[in-house]
């Protein structure tokens, strides 16, 4: 059979930048091959992925050296408006490439722009919508859907053309759990459907393995690292050593001492053959330990029967939260969880002052917080939000940190120490007279932490800390938020939809699902529970399966082994 | 914070009429307004312009903060004029009828009350439309008319795109703002007026940033889906011209053919009662 893609001695230099980006690139695929590129961020694996669709050479400019051929032709005389009629490029962002104002419109988006007639652009449009079950939706504005809507409308506008390849950068960054499963399932779906070759880019490797992948093409440094079959891969030790996070499950039976091989298709738990470690993981579960510090401290943070509405006035208003009641403890990490538009979001700007509750009040030490404004507030509880871009308003890093302290008027010198301190303590005091454009989107991320922390607010709450960020840098943030939680004994509360966050950081889980809080309990707990976690949007964690695989009774103590088993290797590196 | 006058979707006749009829019947309308000052035909326009005002169905909510501040821009408008020809009224009508003395040799007289209150008048036949204009008619659906027109599809696109992003710039303002109140950059009336502008560019500059940010991902996506690769392109929501279509325009172009006959009949753009 002949490959539909083929990289031949590939590389490329951006025309700003000093060293290739990619180089020596050798790879095929083949039709209906479903393939996964992984890598860290700035392995190249997104560049990679440009080359495919002709956004490399044509929009961003450069060198190129080698050959590739995508579906028969060279991408760099095809141009990306050529390629789009052979590959299909479904973007991360799904909210940002919403182009039509309808989600018709989006749909019909590449057929207008090729001046094909309207009543053929009706016709396509409502095949594309049959193909990814949105019919109902097509007169409905983007801002109405939920984001697993949003991608199917994506997939939607790139169906319209006959592609040949699917191409999806990054999927799944910014779905709930569930979500994500049922993205999966209806790739899986297309691809049967309509003779598809799949190439997904994405570093959340377990939620891809929900379905079979044929291959994992490893990235690292602008090359291929490897190209494997997922069985082969998940038994050796590759995958973490490149900083790609493993099956939850395979990490488990790996620090059991099981030595995995290919022949027992670890690909997934459900069908993997578990009998030959069995024994082993019982020991281990057994002879674990698991004394999690329990947190006795005296209650911050009080929240007592809130509501909000944004209608105030009709008797039939439609709630946004409803009779909300929890209590943090000082020192605590706490996640709210639950799906997009559960309300989390909500219940944080309530907190923060940004919207007043419809009942219900907010106790901070024992005192009410109703009547202050949102910068007294501001003094208590500081508010981090999820794109560092949102808020960081001046160019040098000095500045952007001092900038709350000196809208309060305190003395030049004192910002100045305080300043370097909390610099110190968030590992940028090298960078201070840096500008902040050098920065890399990690550190800015810093930088706007650093900006609240400056101010020793009593608490931290953080929208979606680690949305789009890969494993090393998500555990160098959350590292980050854990080590100054340590060290000055503040209260962490972080908004979140990532299972792994809440699961290895967070003491405590809040989960929320349409408005009223279903559970308060640990996220062991939570993830462990089929009900809590189906009505959340949350996926029970495989941990759970490997439990009962293993005739362990109780899975939620033994994801606590994990948990502790986890954070003590990493306290030692 | 009130919504900005943007496009919502309602079941009228406005709403059904395609929106090239309805940007040809507004620059028509808006350019007859601007040339006659006869004073009964611009009577004839206002009652006019509120009747389609209120079979639209436009919700005074929607339009008020913009209308209050046209309002304002008017009366600075009527006093400049006073202000710097206080006579124009007498030199255009050719009389003068002094009502009272002001100051120096400002005087108040029929003729320049009489003009003032024409170039009132002209504001309020203009206003209704141009809102009708605005929340009837749906931004992608304008691009195609704009297109229909002759405008060049990407400008009309870029226009279309910057009307839809509206809601979103807004939604991130507010955001941004909370979350930079929250860091102490106080933004109520607590603080002096100056500072305050001082303090709203810290709101800016991300806001600025992060909308860059959308600015590239949306033109990658555009690009990737072949925008402004041929010279012509076709439209989803481009509406058919329907017989109410057809009658609108011809109404239309005979009303302001007959407005501009009667105008200039007697050789002059003014209705002169002074005579």
């Amino acid at each position: 059979m002949e490959a539909i893609i083929e990289f031949k001695d590939y590389s490329f230099k951006y025309r700003s930048q000093k060293e290739t980006t990619i180089h020596d690139i050798n790879l095929k695929i083949y039709p209906g091959e479903k393939i996964l590129i992984a890598g860290p961020s700035g392995s190249g694996k997104s560049t990679l992925a440009h080359c495919i669709n002709a956004l490399i050479p044509c929009s961003y400019n450069g060198e190129v050296k080698g050959e590739l051929k995508v579906a028969g032709q060279d991408p760099a005389t095809s141009g990306v408006f050529g390629m789009s009629k052979k590959v299909g490029t479904v973007l991360q962002d799904s909210d940002g490439q919403f182009i039509g104002l309808t989600v018709a419109e989006d749909v019909a988006f590449a057929l207008e722009n090729d001046a094909v007639s309207q009543a053929e652009i009706f016709d396509k449009v409502d095949r594309a919508a049959e193909l990814v079950d949105i019919k109902n939706l097509l007169k409905s504005s983007p801002a109405e859907l939920s984001g697993g809507q949003k991608q199917r409308v994506s997939m939607a506008g790139v169906l319209v053309d006959d592609v040949e390849i699917l191409l999806f950068d990054e999927p799944l960054a910014n779905l709930d759990p569930a979500t994500g499963k049922r993205t999966i399932a209806l790739i899986d779906e297309l691809m049967q459907k309509k003779n598809l070759t799949v190439i997904i880019i994405e570093h959340r490797l377990e939620d891809c393995l929900y379905r079979d992948l044929d291959r994992i093409i490893l990235v690292n440094d602008g090359r291929i690292i490897a190209d494997e079959k997922p069985d082969k891969l998940l038994a050796g030790d590759l995958l973490s050593k490149e900083g790609i996070r493993e099956p939850l499950y395979i990490s488990a039976l790996k620090y059991a001492g099981a030595e995995i091989t290919a022949e027992d298709k670890p690909q997934h738990i459900e069908s993997m053959n578990i009998l030959p470690y069995r024994e082993k993981v019982k020991n281990w579960y057994e002879n674990s330990e698991k004394n999690l510090p329990v947190n006795n401290n005296p209650y911050l943070l009080e929240v007592e029967n809130l509501s909000f509405s944004y209608d105030t006035g009709s008797q039939d208003r439609k709630y946004v939260l409803e009779d909300i009641n929890f209590r943090v403890r000082k020192g605590e990490i706490l996640s709210i969880v639950g799906k997009n538009g559960a309300g989390k979001s909500t219940l944080s700007a309530l907190i923060c002052g940004f919207y007043k509750p419809l009942s219900g009040k907010i106790l901070l030490n024992g005192e009410d917080l109703t009547d202050l404004s949102i910068k007294e507030r501001g003094e208590k509880i500081g508010f981090v939000m999820q794109s560092p871009n949102q808020m960081i308003s001046k160019p040098l890093i000095m500045d952007e940190v001092g900038l709350g302290l000196s809208c309060r008027g305190v003395p030049e010198d004192e910002i100045k120490e305080r300043v370097e301190e909390t610099l110190k303590i968030c590992g940028l005091y090298p960078f201070r007279n840096w500008p902040v454009n050098a920065l890399s989107f990690g550190q800015k991320k810093r930088v706007s932490i650093a900006s609240i922390l400056v101010m020793k607010p009593e608490i931290l709450i953080l929208d979606e800390p680690t949305a789009g960020q890969d494993y090393r840098h998500y555990t160098e943030i959350m590292e980050f938020l854990k080590k100054i939680n340590e060290e000055t004994g503040i209260t962490i509360i972080m908004i979140t939809h990532d299972m792994h966050l809440m699961l290895e950081y967070t003491d405590r889980a809040i989960v929320l699902a349409d408005g009223r809080l279903i559970t308060d309990d640990s996220p062991a707990a939570v993830l462990t529970d089929e009900a809590i976690a189906d009505r959340a949007y949350l996926k029970k964690t495989s941990l759970y399966d490997l439990a009962k695989l293993c005739d362990i009774e109780d899975a939620s103590d033994f994801v606590n082994s994990f948990i502790y088993y986890e954070r003590k290797i990493r306290s030692n590196v | 914070m009130s919504k900005l006058i943007s496009y919502e979707k309602k079941n009228t006749r406005i709403h059904e009429l395609s929106g090239f009829t309805k940007l040809v019947f507004f620059i028509l309308w808006c350019l007859t307004s601007a040339l006659t000052y006869d004073t009964r035909i611009l009577h004839i326009m206002v009652i006019i312009g509120a009747c389609i005002y209120r079979l639209s169905g436009t919700s005074w909510k929607q339009v008020s903060t913009v209308f209050k501040a046209v309002m304002f821009f008017m009366l600075i408008n009527l006093l400049c004029i006073f202000f710097f020809a206080p006579y124009q009224g007498c030199d255009i009508y050719k009389s003068r009828t002094d009502l009272a003395d002001l100051f120096g040799n400002y005087s108040i007289t029929a003729e320049q009350l009489f003009y003032e209150y024409n170039v009132m008048i002209k504001y309020f036949t203009v206003i209704p439309t141009i809102f009708i204009f605005l929340v009837t008619t749906d931004p992608s659906e304008l691009a195609a008319s704009m297109n229909g027109v002759g405008i060049p599809y990407t400008v009309s696109y870029a226009f279309s795109l910057a009307l839809r992003y509206i809601p979103d710039l807004q939604g991130d303002f507010r955001k941004i703002r909370n979350a930079q109140e929250a860091r102490g950059i106080e933004m109520s009336s607590k603080a002096g007026l100056m500072e305050r502008i001082k303090r709203n560019a810290s709101i800016i500059s991300p806001l600025l940033f992060s909308s860059m940010d959308r600015i590239e991902v949306v033109s990658n996506a555009m690009e990737l889906r072949g925008f402004g690769k041929k010279k012509k392109r076709s439209w989803y929501s481009k509406k058919k011209l329907a017989p109410a279509d057809y009658a609108v325009i011809a109404f239309i172009i005979v009303f302001s053919a007959a407005v501009l006959i009667i105008t200039y009949m007697d050789g002059s753009r003014f209705y002169n009662p002074f005579i």
